[in-house]
């Protein structure tokens, strides 16, 4: 790990203008993926501001239609909120999933949502949950926020402070993790709200996190597993690894997407 | 050098440290508490299980300047006057070790388990719930033995403490 000046700000708008005012400098949230990064030398920022001591980027409140979490909550936090498994029960189900208890006592959907790694799970969820993304700047939603492989519409020295997910009548996730990473192979998170269903895609595809607009029509018109049939997510726009080419992670988006939605409307 | 103060095994500690040192670093280096140990450095194998205000964290993806103002629990923290903890005591009953490299983070994941799962833990449960912790040795079957016999053994110890 290269060596770094440490800073421990209490509010965000310190935290604020410790970036604005610092060379090369990063935010620390969890740090289950930025240390690791740290250590292969792959990111050596010459400064980090630890936003573990903010207390106003903690907490999760629900309103009557949405569910806003704060930037700091632990994954472990989200998947055993009582407010969260009573209004979007497949989104404390997916955070139940990520890595091991380990790293979920540690990562944070702040820290999750900024690095928009390929694989990772909130950002399908985002998507599908049609999530605005608040930062101390500004209001983004999850359909402009997430750009593609590890970017995001976040600016240089920008701080996620929440996220708010409208409640949705029905939902789920569908994961099918990699067994050795714990990462998703392929994750599909399906939510059905008032204006139509939402599938958003992780894992899968070459871009990153995306939606499947034949699905969602579809599930519009009926939401039941049977109407995905004969629909197909083109081959060429999938991830190819080592883990699973892609033919297979096209034909796994398939059947977690059947998945999904049978356990959503299963939930009723 | 960043100054951090932080409680580890019920004593309190100040030291000035890079902040670059990771806490499994700070533990075993400024400390000399080498129970915890690095198996892979890479957060993947949970050889570096410590607790972190009561949760199981990776000590090794954890910096010590993180740790400020924090408490801490290492092994060698959770024996009581000379007496193993029940947890410790079904690893050695049930013989869940071989080479014993993985036991320390083990045990400390398997305390966690039981402070959020309760006593009676099923072998599914006890499986999954161990998935960060990698051991090299046993194929696991004696560790989940211990395991469920040690989440017994700790609610027997809490009667005794209530009876006494
Ligand atoms: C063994 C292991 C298994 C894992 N398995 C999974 C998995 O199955 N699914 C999954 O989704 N993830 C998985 N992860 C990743 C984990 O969820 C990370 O914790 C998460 O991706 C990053 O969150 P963090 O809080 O640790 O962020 P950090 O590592 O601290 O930061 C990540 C990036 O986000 C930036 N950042 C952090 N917070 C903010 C903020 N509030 N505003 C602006 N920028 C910010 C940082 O500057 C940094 O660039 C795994 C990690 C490990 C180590
Ligand atoms: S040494 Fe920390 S997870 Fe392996
Ligand atoms: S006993 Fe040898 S690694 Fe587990």
């Amino acid at each position: 790990m290269y060596a770094f000046e440490y800073h421990r700000p209490t509010s965000v708008k310190e935290a604020a203008s410790l970036a604005g005012g610092a060379e090369d400098a990063k935010f620390l949230a969890g740090g289950h993926t930025l240390l690791p990064t740290m250590k292969l030398r792959l990111a050596g920022p010459a400064n980090l501001i630890d936003l573990g001591q903010i207390a106003e980027l903690r907490g999760i409140e629900r309103s009557g239609s949405a569910v806003t979490i704060g930037a700091m909550m632990k994954h472990a936090e989200v998947a055993t909120s009582a407010e969260v498994k009573e209004a979007i029960p497949a989104l404390a189900e997916m955070a139940e999933l990520i890595g091991d208890p380990h790293v979920r006592n540690r990562g944070t959907i702040g820290g999750s949502i900024a690095n928009n790694d390929p694989s990772a799970d909130y950002p399908a969820a985002c998507l599908a949950l049609n999530a605005t993304i608040v930062t101390n700047q500004r209001k983004v939603a999850a359909d402009d926020f997430f750009q593609g492989i590890f970017t995001t519409a976040l600016e240089e020295g920008e701080i996620i402070t929440r996220v708010s997910f409208p409640i949705p009548s029905q939902a789920a996730y569908a994961k099918f993790r990699n067994p050795a990473s714990r990462y998703a192979l392929v994750g599909v998170f399906v939510a059905k709200h008032a204006d139509g269903v939402r599938v958003a895609v992780t894992g899968a595809g070459s871009n990153g996190v995306f939606r499947v607009p034949e699905m969602e029509k579809a599930l519009s018109g009926s939401f039941t597993p049977d109407a995905l049939n004969g629909i197909a997510v083109p081959q060429d726009r999938m991830n190819s690894d080592i883990h699973a080419d892609a033919a297979y992670r096209a034909h796994l988006v398939g059947v977690m997407a059947r998945r999904a939605v049978q356990a959503a409307a299963a939930r009723g | 050098m960043t100054t951090v103060s932080l409680t580890v095994n019920g004593q309190s500690v100040t030291a000035d440290v890079d902040p670059r040192t990771l806490l499994v670093q700070f533990l075993r280096d400024n400390l000399r508490l080498t129970g915890t140990h690095v198996g892979c450095d890479t957060s993947q194998c949970g050889a570096c299980v410590v607790h972190l205000n009561g949760h199981a964290v990776k000590s090794c993806t954890v910096l010590a300047v993180q740790a400020d103002s924090s408490v801490v629990t290492t092994i060698e923290g959770i024996a009581e006057g000379g007496e193993l903890h029940p947890m410790q005591a079904a690893f050695r009953e049930h013989h869940g070790l071989q080479c014993g490299y993985c036991t320390p983070g083990m045990i400390m994941s398997a305390i966690d388990i039981v402070n959020r799962k309760g006593h009676a833990l099923d072998e599914q449960t006890i499986r999954a719930e161990l998935e960060g912790n990698l051991c090299r040795c046993t194929g696991y079957h004696n560790i989940v033995k211990a395991v469920a016999a040690g989440a017994q053994g700790m609610a027997q110890s809490l009667l005794r403490q209530a009876a006494e």
